[in-house]
């Protein structure tokens, strides 16, 4: 591992010093933040550099995440497919039910390192909201929460859960109130309280060095798919799916994976309603480059360069951007991004909770689409890692509208 | 001589500081911000900051950003900006005229001919919130090219080393972002103030306009006094948001009324 990223050409060795993958990411914040960037930029290196750093995010990993977290084979849907052998990467089993500790986990402890004593996060779905908050609690740090009204309203359980846990959810109003509008204000109250404050970024979106950092964190993901499937298969697999927001857990199984070329790596955007419809969260298959939220990367923006709305029945992928790496992975053409619409998510989702007893979250429903496109067309020897990020609870009041169930 | 040097020399001889107001483009339409742009030098102006609306105004308050929805529902863009200046420019060739945005518009646009275009219309200045010096790169050069001044940020929170590199080839003013925050919230303090200027006198030989959370006018001559220009932003926007009907038109007090406020303001300096 450490001798492919050292190697000049490897593609895991981005960001550049200017914290660029290629043309995308940097830093695009006002003055006021820049000084807090550098400064995180600086403590993240120095917390990267220091085996204690490794040893407490470990000793955390194993004990309060829950890691490592199984891969499954998913027999049942395997066999219903009659195609490749589909594995999930359990990671809706960490604390809190999906692979976001695993960030927060990581920016917390350098938080700590910061002697930051205020956290403030965005959360769309919740999932990131519910993960600050918990670490909050488990260190006593104060804990603002950023959810757009649209989200407070439709993920209601994310949002007692975090008050229990002790956060503050501001509803924003402002925009459409989701993720986008949830990011705007979460930066708001940053620039405003830059001395105590710590900025916890919930993808692999935002100035540098965030996308950097929120990657290596979520690495552990694809770190530990590379043992298992050894172990399980006795080889790597043929291709690793995964749904993307702003993409932090595919970045997370993606990137162990990047100089290993013949594993395919497929990343599933949110068509929303469909790629034409005006209503998608597609930001590769619908949008073109440019500057939001402190990094250069593909936004879903009009010809003018405004940027416009998200859309998908998850909400935590209704985001108009998406994170700078993979944006580039994109253009070099290493990673292929798809998309998948809302109802082939709810298909799936519920072909999951039938023949593997897992109600995935819709996040991932999206994933497991695809999977269940290209599985049936791969050879029985072949194999498939589904990212199987987080868990469906919090999303089956939105599933039951669908259906027209009242709950 | 750029519009801005000429100004700021010309206030120097007269021993006064700037004040420079703020309108939100096409807020709340095209004519009404145009007058108001038009009306602005006579009520006392030395330079005017021309908002271009963003639908993600993440360094502004809740003032500005209403503003610029306001504009971007009147159909604002980049280009309808830039025209908005050349007709301004038809009346007025003195007044130095600052663009303020956002980096994406731009980017949009293309970097190279929105230089182009802007000095042609008339501009004279840019800030771009979210392109720090890191960044600057992208529109230096032609910004160079085409005579217009990338207007350097300076926070509080800019430590005096950083304070050297930012200000490394810094033309026009250095605006002084007085508050950690956003716009059209909180104010420095006179001392605040008194104790952040000297330090940025020391690093630049250029004027200093002093901007964010300045609202009245005791605190625009306070600002003015202790740097070279205030700022005023969200202060007037509010007076004027607050004469729109119900729907966001304009009234027959829309233009007055901000320019009763700015010319209070322009006295407030000049006493």
């Amino acid at each position: 591992m450490t001798k492919l990223s050292s190697l000049p050409n490897s593609l895991r060795s981005g960001p550049d010093d200017r914290g660029r993958f290629g043309i995308f990411g940097g830093h695009f914040v006002a003055e006021t933040l820049m000084p807090l960037v550098l400064e995180l930029e600086e403590a993240y290196r120095a917390a990267k550099a220091d085996p204690e750093f490794r040893k407490e995010l470990d000793y955390y990993y194993r004990d309060y995440v829950g890691r490592p977290s199984p891969l499954w084979f998913a027999q049942r849907l395997t066999e219903e497919l009659g195609g490749a052998k589909v594995y999930f990467k359990r990671e809706e089993l960490n604390h809190t039910g999906s692979h976001k500790l695993n960030n927060v986990m990581g920016q917390i402890l350098v938080a700590r390192r910061m002697g930051k004593k205020r956290i403030v996060a965005e959360t769309g779905a919740g999932q990131h909201g519910v993960a600050t908050a918990t670490v909050c609690a488990l260190f006593g740090l104060k804990c603002t929460i950023y959810m757009g009204a649209t989200d407070v309203e439709r993920q209601k359980p994310n949002v007692f859960r975090m008050n229990l846990l002790g956060a503050e959810v501001k509803p924003v109003t402002a925009g459409a109130g989701t993720l986008k509008d949830a990011m705007n204000e979460a930066m708001r109250d940053w620039v405003a309280n830059v001395e105590d404050t710590y900025f916890l970024v919930g993808t692999v979106a935002g100035p540098h060095p965030y996308p950097e950092m929120v990657r290596d964190f979520q690495s552990i993901i694809g770190t530990e798919v590379k043992e298992q499937i050894m172990g399980l298969e006795g080889r790597y697999p043929d291709a690793i799916v995964a749904a993307i927001g702003g993409g932090s857990n595919a970045m997370g199984i993606f990137h162990p994976f990047l100089d290993d070329e013949k594993v395919k790596l497929i990343g599933v955007e949110a068509a929303g309603l469909g790629l034409d419809s005006g209503k998608t969260a597609a930001s590769i298959s619908r949008g073109r480059p440019g500057v939001l939220h402190g990094n250069r990367t593909y936004l879903l923006q009009d010809k003018n360069g405004q940027i416009e709305e998200a859309h998908s029945i998850s909400a935590g992928l209704d985001y108009p951007g998406i994170g700078p790496e993979h944006s580039w992975l994109n253009d070099i053409g290493r990673a292929e991004y798809v998309s998948v619409t809302d109802q082939e998510a709810l298909d799936a989702f519920q072909v999951c909770t039938r023949t593997e007893g897992i109600i995935p979250a819709l996040e991932c429903a999206h994933g497991l689409a695809h999977v269940m496109k290209i599985a049936p067309k791969m050879e029985k020897d072949q194999i498939i890692v589904l990212n199987l990020s987080g868990r469906g609870d919090k999303d089956i009041f939105t599933v039951a509208r669908h259906l027209g169930v009242e709950l | 001589m750029s519009r801005i040097q000429a100004r700021f020399s010309a206030l120097r001889k007269e021993g006064r500081g700037a004040l420079i107001p703020y309108l939100q483009a096409y807020d709340p339409d095209y004519e009404t911000s145009l007058a108001l742009l038009k009306a602005m030098p006579k009520a006392g102006a030395d330079a005017i900051e021309i908002g271009v609306p963003f639908s993600d105004p993440s360094a502004d308050g809740p003032t500005i950003q209403a503003a610029a929805l306001r504009g971007l529902k009147a159909g604002a863009t980049l280009a309808g900006v830039l025209k908005m200046v050349e007709d301004f420019r038809t009346t007025d060739q003195e007044t130095p005229i600052i663009l303020m945005g956002y980096l994406n518009p731009i980017d949009s646009y293309g970097p190279e001919r929105f230089c182009v275009d802007a000095a042609k219309a008339g501009v004279d200045g840019i800030i771009v919130v979210d392109m720090p010096r890191e960044e600057a790169d992208l529109l230096d050069t032609y910004a160079k090219r085409e005579g217009l001044d990338i207007i350097t940020l300076v926070a509080p929170t800019t430590t005096g080393e950083r304070l050297r590199y930012v200000l490394d080839g810094a033309s026009g003013f250095v605006y002084y972002v007085s508050i950690t925050g956003i716009t059209g919230t909180s104010s420095a303090s006179r001392e605040q103030l008194e104790e952040a200027l000297p330090r940025l006198r020391q690093a630049t030989d250029l004027p200093v306009a002093i901007g964010f959370g300045i609202t009245t006018p005791e605190q625009a001559k306070t600002a003015s006094r202790i740097g070279d220009a205030a700022i005023v932003a969200s202060a007037l926007i509010k007076t004027m948001a607050s004469t729109l009907t119900a729907e966001g038109h304009a009234t027959g007090s829309t233009v007055s009324s901000v320019i009763k406020q700015l010319e209070q303001l322009a006295a407030a300096v000049r006493s």
